[in-house]
């Protein structure tokens, strides 16, 4: 796991600054900008894949043993597209 | 009997339809693999980081990408933090497209000399409207005149907003920013009209440049995809909504999309060994209005220059429409 | 051993370039850099060498494109001049930040304006803080030479990072001299292929070029700084090697006649050939003077300065460059700061001369030192300006 920056050693810094882990920026948990939670309701949902078509933080996943889509709330923002654009209102922002 | 099976049956079958029809089924022609990672400092309901991920997906894995200074850059790669899963550089503003071509000559060079595997590896370059259509026009036009094998794609969200919403050629007429504001002697905010990127890469000649946004996904993913597949440059330019610059709720960026597009003030087009062709044609065009509506950078605008600036949207309109011969289609 | 040809210096470096078998070479035209370029491109077009010679267009563009490919691990040379070298300053100092190395034949010229295509080094000084290995050349077998050693230590993975050549434009780049040329078993022998620390490609993933917050901005600087300083001996060992092949020893700093000197002649650059005219002349009028000849400028070699210059009395920099409105001119600058601690220290006098292709003769550097000794001019002084 990479260090926080403010911990890192001149030694430890990769020749010029190489990152040699991909998507390591995943450890920053981005949920915590959320105001607002999408609320999501199973049996209203079509199934259409909208909501994870259209997230700008690929926090939405499917679940096909449970046939339901997920969401991941390291990562959601809270922005809203997923509910404003599904199309069945499948969705709804909650204070969070 | 046979008719009772044959009603069981019947029953049987429409039940599983039903049932059918609420099953996740799995997504055709939009894979589920992610290149930039969850974790990104995008500000929500940023589209152009939606762009970014809708273009990654569809290239795939075995590319290289190198990009600009601008917001995906800066979202994306604190050191020692990065959100790629592509092999991915940044060198600085206004050169992606001269990096990308150092990457494509050097594999090229490395291929030939078997120093690297024998397998095709896509070559992206990708700049904000800042980064493509100003300070890094010339290096584009470059990159297009010398012929590499590149997908260049400029996300597009119409202002330098990594530095905080200053005007670029590509901020639209009427438009307000933090240097294009509007006031007495210009009413309009950016007085200037949109560069036409798309056409200009298109008069280079090179085999496929388009325009697309991604809330037409599966639009973007098909122009990504021939862009892939052409023998030189290609040229994507991708409308994307950035709601913190356009001053519109986040939740909205999709529909801005949308309503870009069904305007007419952002067509969707491409150009392919010189044949220009509409790929999508509403029937009538809404009027512009009803995209401004909302957002935050038009609100100052008055129903002349409303006006003004509908005049040219169905002039170019027209012209595009000619252009593509979709005028003569039935 | 190979063939002794007199040819043009900038020929016979873009020959040694090819046969170092560069894979990518990406340059944009500028007097009085272009035969080289040109003559590569020829290189290339013919398929005597096997490369991709990228005709940017511009040199920021060209020393972006060197960035891509050397990111790849592809072995990367570029040319310019001053004008051209400005244009692409930015990305020079992200080059070596990114330790992406890549060989760079540099024909100084004066920065405009006013414009001049001739000779001094305004250019390389504006970049003297760059982060790139530079070296100075002051005959054309050096600027050959300088091509193998260049490439070797820019990609020994102990130093990876970009080194320049300084060339003087015209006077050096433009002359032809006899010039001593390696096989291709030699340069087998001296050269390895390139095996990059990183390289980008999707086999292996990695991120190139991430900014730097202030946490820990300091210490990407620093870890830049300490490879810079570690590249000293890798320098110096490729001269070393190159010696035991050719039998031509560098060294990172060089005198001429400097035994027992009062006084020391200190220079970079093609102006230290004249320069040792000037110095026979001295001693055969009895006098004692020496000559300094600076070839590594960055890192810079302090112990060997400073056990050059100690014993002298008196020290005298030619500069080819001028820092308008500061204490004095960049080399000068550097000697008198290296010295400053030093309790056997010498008087250090600055003579600025030779601007934009101004001729230096022997008789001027002999008139130069008799000025510094008789003023001794705390600052710096512009040599031969009428008015
Ligand atoms: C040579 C240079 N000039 C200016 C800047 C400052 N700068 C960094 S990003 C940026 C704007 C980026 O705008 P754009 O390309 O549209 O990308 P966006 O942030 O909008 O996605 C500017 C002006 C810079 N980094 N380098
Ligand atoms: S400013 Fe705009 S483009 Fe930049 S990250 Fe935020 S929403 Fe996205
Ligand atoms: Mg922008």
């Amino acid at each position: 796991m990479t260090k926080p920056m403010d911990q890192i050693l001149w030694q430890e810094i990769e020749p010029g600054g190489v990152i040699t882990e991909p998507g390591n920026a995943s450890c920053y948990h981005t949920g915590a900008w959320r105001s607002q939670k999408p609320e999501y309701n199973p049996n209203l949902c079509i199934k259409c894949w909208r909501c994870y078509i259209m997230c700008p933080e690929s926090a939405i996943s499917p679940n096909y043993d449970t046939n339901e889509f997920v969401w991941n709330y390291d990562y959601c923002k809270g922005c809203g597209i997923c509910a404003y654009e599904c199309p069945a209102k499948a969705i709804e922002m909650q204070e969070d | 009997m046979a008719s009772v099976a044959n009603g069981v049956s019947m029953m049987e079958k429409k039940m599983a339809e039903t049932e059918k029809k609420k099953v996740i089924k799995p997504l055709k022609n939009f894979p589920m693999e992610e290149y930039i990672n969850s974790g990104h400092r995008a500000c929500q309901g940023c589209a152009e980081v939606l762009a970014v991920r809708h273009v990654l997906k569809a290239i795939g894995p075995d590319m290289v990408m190198a990009m600009a200074t601008g917001c995906m850059e800066i979202i994306s790669s604190p050191y020692p933090y990065t959100s790629w899963n592509v092999p991915w550089i940044h060198v600085a503003f206004e050169n992606a497209a001269a990096v990308a071509s150092g990457v494509e000559s050097g594999l090229k060079a490395l291929r030939r000399k078997k120093r690297v595997p024998d397998k095709d590896v896509t070559i992206l370059a990708m700049g904000g409207d800042g980064g493509t259509t100003d300070i890094g026009f010339q290096a584009l036009s470059g990159m297009m005149e010398r012929g590499h094998k590149i997908i260049y794609v400029c996300v597009d969200n119409e202002a330098y907003m990594n530095t905080g919403i200053q005007r670029s050629s590509s901020t639209p007429f009427g438009a307000t920013t933090t240097t294009s504001p509007a006031g007495k002697v210009a009413p309009a905010g950016q007085m200037t009209w949109k560069k036409d990127m798309t056409a200009i890469a298109a008069a280079h000649g090179i085999p496929y440049t388009a325009t697309a946004c991604p809330t037409f996904f599966n639009d973007l993913q098909k122009k990504i995809l021939k862009a892939k597949e052409v023998q030189g440059p290609s040229y994507i330019h991708i409308l994307s909504v950035c709601p913190t610059g356009w001053r519109v709720p986040p939740q909205k960026a999709i529909e801005y999309g949308q309503l870009a597009v069904d305007t007419g003030v952002f067509p969707l087009y491409e150009v392919e060994n010189g044949i220009w062709k509409l790929n999508r044609k509403p029937k009538e065009l809404k009027p512009v209005s009803e995209y401004f509506k909302g957002q935050g950078r038009y609100r100052h605008l008055d129903e002349k220059l409303t006006a003004e600036i509908q005049e040219k949207i169905t002039a170019r309109w027209n012209r595009l429409v000619e252009l593509s011969g979709a005028d003569k289609e039935s | 051993m190979g063939q002794k040809v007199g040819i043009e210096v900038s020929i016979a470096a873009a020959d040694a370039v090819g046969l170092c078998d560069v894979d990518v070479v990406a340059a944009y035209p500028i007097t009085p850099q272009t035969h080289v370029v040109e003559h590569l491109a020829e290189l290339c077009a013919s398929g005597h060498l096997d490369a991709e010679f990228v005709p940017v267009e511009s040199e920021h563009s060209a020393m972006s494109v060197c960035c891509g490919s050397a990111a790849v691990g592809a072995r990367t040379f570029t040319a310019t001049s001053a004008q051209g070298l400005a244009l692409m300053s930015e990305i020079v100092f992200i080059a070596s930040s990114m330790r992406l190395p890549m060989v760079m034949f540099l024909a100084n010229r004066a920065l405009s304006a006013p414009l001049s295509i001739w000779n001094d080094h305004s250019d390389t000084m504006m970049v003297r803080d760059c982060g790139w290995i530079q070296v100075f050349c002051k005959n054309g077998q050096e600027v050959y030479d300088a091509i193998f050693h260049a490439f070797r230590v820019a990609e020994d993975k102990r130093v990876s990072m970009p080194v320049m050549i300084n060339v003087d434009g015209f006077g050096l780049t433009h002359v032809i001299e006899p010039i001593e040329f390696w096989t291709k078993e030699m340069v087998k022998e001296y050269l390895p292929p390139f095996e990059p620390l990183y390289t980008l490609h999707p086999d292996k993933v990695v991120t190139m070029g991430a900014f730097g917050m202030p946490e820990i901005f300091t210490e990407a600087k620093k870890a830049l700084d300490v490879a810079m300083w570690n590249s000293a001996p890798v320098v110096v060992e490729a001269w070393n090697e190159m010696a035991k092949l050719t039998g031509r020893q560098y060294m990172p700093v060089e005198t001429y006649k400097a035994d027992g000197a009062e006084t020391l002649i200190l220079a970079m650059g093609s102006i230290c050939e004249t320069a040792s005219i000037a110095v026979d002349r001295f001693r055969e009028a009895g006098k004692k003077v020496g000559l300094v000849n600076l070839r590594l400028w960055r890192p810079l070699p302090k112990d060997e300065l400073r056990k050059a210059l100690s014993g002298a009395k008196d020290v005298v920099v030619l500069d080819r460059a001028l820092t308008p409105g500061g204490a004095n001119s960049p080399l000068t600058a550097e000697i008198r700061s290296l010295m400053y601690g030093e309790t056997a220290r010498p008087n250090i006098y600055n003579m600025v001369a030779g601007l934009g292709g101004r001729d230096v003769t022997p008789e001027d550097i002999t008139t130069m030192l008799e000025k510094a000794l008789a003023d001794q001019h705390k600052g710096y002084y512009i040599y031969g300006v009428r008015g």
